[in-house]
């Protein structure tokens, strides 16, 4: 997994060299019989900002929760910085978070929000005019610093929020679904302010989000959840092009996941033969599985080339099928190939050529399906 | 002519509280406002006319302001007055210093458990205020259900006097009004969004402060209503410090009966009813703008 990839974000924001700036060590947290977190170990970087990526109820918020104080592990320690934080209470923990909903203080002013924090620290009023100002500058909202949180807009109340969050200079902050109350186009520029904010202030984000978009766009590494555990760890490259897990291809974009028998392992290939596909998938990298025993494949829909004529070469890597289904969606279109055994099959292709034009494969064409043989991902579980 | 309809059925609806607000509390006031302005006399009713015909074609409109002023020269009605603010405001305050968290541990108790909790505080009036107030004297007179407890456990040798102090117009006060401070305070805390006080610990406030920054100015609607509905019946009230006060714990409700009844001086009573309305409607006044304040805030 620790292949050099060509990712010049996540490569410029961490050092995977350094020491970890927060631990968790075998943290459970039950509700009664409900474990909502698992025996989860995880390390965060100084300064990166990590994902905690998962569905409703897979205890992600939980271990935000138990990051900020709110609950505290049933066994397990954190530590913040090399100090044990486990038992401390919220208001000791160099810690802020931004909730989901925001919880601005309804009969503050903006300006009293962001300065709330401040003024609990007895830090010399001029001090905190002046912290307050600034951080509203930098998310610029400074010219409604009198105003009240009902009187502004949603995306106006997240910058607040923000500011807040920030205003004490954590050394963590916590993130809640940030973005899930904004509309999309919103969404999409707040995601990019984040990053930029982030930068400039060198603080470390740990992110909550369900939304596996603004996973891979926010995130400098991501932790998949599922039943309160944590599955998969790794840069967005990793969880998208190297899952390890069917339930991690799944979730994470779109995928093909066949179901097959591990024909031939060499240390450069393997070998898949799956009745689902009708076919042989040739892989060029190795795995770890007794020769026989049964795996899955994931192709990822974009991976696959599709074509009326029958591609060059040998049999593998290639299946022909009809056209059951086509989606246009302006900048791509899906097609959904049935197989002779009929599976149904999900390619994407960029649309490089404009609709209408002559020459396009359309309904019930049959056609041929390829892909490279780096494009498979054999998972094992 | 639909909109004409639509104007006659409001107008049918607010009537209905329109007529009985003048029914019975406009036409009752000026009623007692004008026997607190008559002179009194022996007989029945007890006060002059305020109209006389002092010839056949001459009429003689005679309004007495000494009943007024002799509220205010007389300190037995000075010392009732403000007796009966004290012991209001204490009251009040009582209240709301059980009430609170009571509000507070219904309004966050288990959903399930909540309404049973909301119905244990007003099962209380289900009996009748009077039988209640009646049953406290069996528990705290001599030999009541405390002190015969105490001696026969032998804490104490001699009964302790709580019946007929004001310990005990306390603690029939805020016994009896304790669910109206309780009500409106849970309405009120219910509403507050437990988020916003882990935004206040995240931010570094303890708890207390928290109280007094977060939950106090968000709750402050409640603690108005609740304590206006305790300060102004309490103010008037009349059967508590009767029953269970003693001869000198002086409140205007107690004047008031004594005026109206032992005395029979009708003007006087009528006039000490006028000043104790006139008195309790500044914090009705107060409460209003408060209220008014707070809908423009939301």
């Amino acid at each position: 997994m620790s292949n050099a990839r060509p990712d010049q974000r996540t490569e410029a924001r961490q050092d995977t060299r350094a020491e970890p700036y927060v631990r968790l060590e075998r943290v459970t947290r039950k509700f009664g019989d409900f474990v909502a977190v698992d025996d989860v170990s995880l390390q965060i970087r100084r300064g990166e900002i990590f994902c905690l990526l998962g569905g409703s109820g897979c205890g992600k918020t939980t271990l935000l929760r138990m990051l900020a104080g709110f609950e505290q592990p049933t066994s397990g320690s954190i530590w913040i910085d090399g100090v044990d934080v486990t038992g401390l209470p919220p208001y000791e923990r160099p810690v802020n978070m931004m909730f989901q909903s925001y919880a601005l203080f309804p009969h503050m002013t903006v300006e009293q929000n962001v300065a709330f924090g401040l003024r609990q620290d007895r830090i010399p009023r001029a001090e905190i005019k002046e912290r307050a100002g600034a951080m509203l500058e930098l998310v610029r909202m400074r010219e409604f610093a009198g105003r009240k949180p009902h009187q502004l807009s949603g995306g106006q109340r997240q910058r607040v929020a923000l500011a807040r969050s920030l205003v004490k200079r954590p050394k963590l902050l916590l993130l809640d679904e940030p973005l899930a109350a904004l509309d999309k186009k919103l969404r999409q520029h707040t995601q990019f302010e984040l990053i930029n904010i982030q930068e400039t202030l060198g603080v470390t984000f740990v992110v909550v989000t369900h939304d596996q978009e603004e996973a891979m766009t926010l995130a400098s590494r991501i932790g998949v959840m599922n039943h309160g555990e944590i599955i998969q760890v790794g840069t967005p490259t990793d969880i998208y092009e190297y899952p390890n897990s069917r339930f991690v291809a799944d979730f994470i974009g779109s995928v093909n996941l066949f179901e097959g028998r591990l024909v031939e392992d060499e240390p450069d290939y393997v070998r898949i033969a799956s009745d689902e596909l009708g076919g042989a998938f040739y892989i060029s990298h190795g795995v770890s599985a007794a020769p026989g025993a049964v795996v899955w494949v994931a192709l990822r829909p974009e991976k696959i080339q599709i074509s009326r004529e029958q591609p060059e070469g040998d049999g593998d890597n290639r299946i022909a099928g009809v056209v059951a289904e086509i989606a246009y969606l302006g900048d791509q279109s899906v097609y959904l190939v049935r197989l002779a055994s009929g599976r149904q099959v999900r390619v994407t292709q960029p649309n490089i050529v404009r609709q209408g034009s002559a020459g396009r494969i359309t309904w019930d064409e049959a056609v041929w399906l390829s892909w490279d043989a780096t494009s498979p991902v054999v998972v094992t579980q | 002519m639909k909109r004409f309809r639509l104007r006659a059925g409001r107008a049918a609806v607010s009537a209905v509280p329109a007529l009985w607000l003048l029914l019975f509390f406009a036409v009752p006031f000026l009623i007692v406002l004008k026997i607190s302005v008559s002179g009194m006399r022996l007989g029945m009713p007890p006060y002059e006319p305020l109209f006389t015909w002092a010839t056949s074609l001459v009429l003689d409109l005679r309004i007495h302001l000494d009943n007024y002023a002799f509220l205010w020269q007389d300190p037995l009605y000075r010392n009732a007055y403000l007796n009966s603010l004290r012991v209001a405001a204490v009251s009040t305050l009582l209240c709301l210093l059980f009430g609170y968290p009571l509000a507070w541990g219904i309004a966050r108790a288990n959903p399930a458990w909540r309404n049973l909790l909301l119905l244990l505080i007003m099962l209380p009036f289900w009996t009748s205020f009077l039988l209640r107030v009646y049953a406290w004297i069996g528990i705290l007179k001599n030999n009541g259900l405390i002190n015969n407890t105490l001696l026969a456990l032998g804490v104490i040798d001699e009964p302790i006097v709580m019946l007929q102090t004001d310990f005990a117009v306390y603690l029939g006060i805020v016994y009896s009004y304790l669910p109206f401070m309780v009500l409106p305070l849970y309405a009120a805390i219910e509403k507050l969004d437990m988020t916003l006080l882990e935004a206040a610990a995240d931010l570094g406030c303890r708890p207390f402060r928290a109280f007094l920054t977060i939950t106090v100015p968000l709750t402050w609607s409640g603690i108005v209503a609740g304590s206006l509905l305790v300060f102004i019946p309490a103010v008037g009230e009349f059967v508590i410090p009767a029953l269970l006060g003693g001869p000198d714990s002086l409140m205007i409700g107690r004047v008031l009966w004594e005026e109206f009844f032992n005395n029979r001086d009708w003007p006087v009573a009528s006039a000490v009813a006028i000043a104790m309305l006139v008195l309790l409607v500044v914090p009705i006044m107060v409460f209003q703008h408060v209220q008014g304040r707070e809908g423009a805030v939301r």
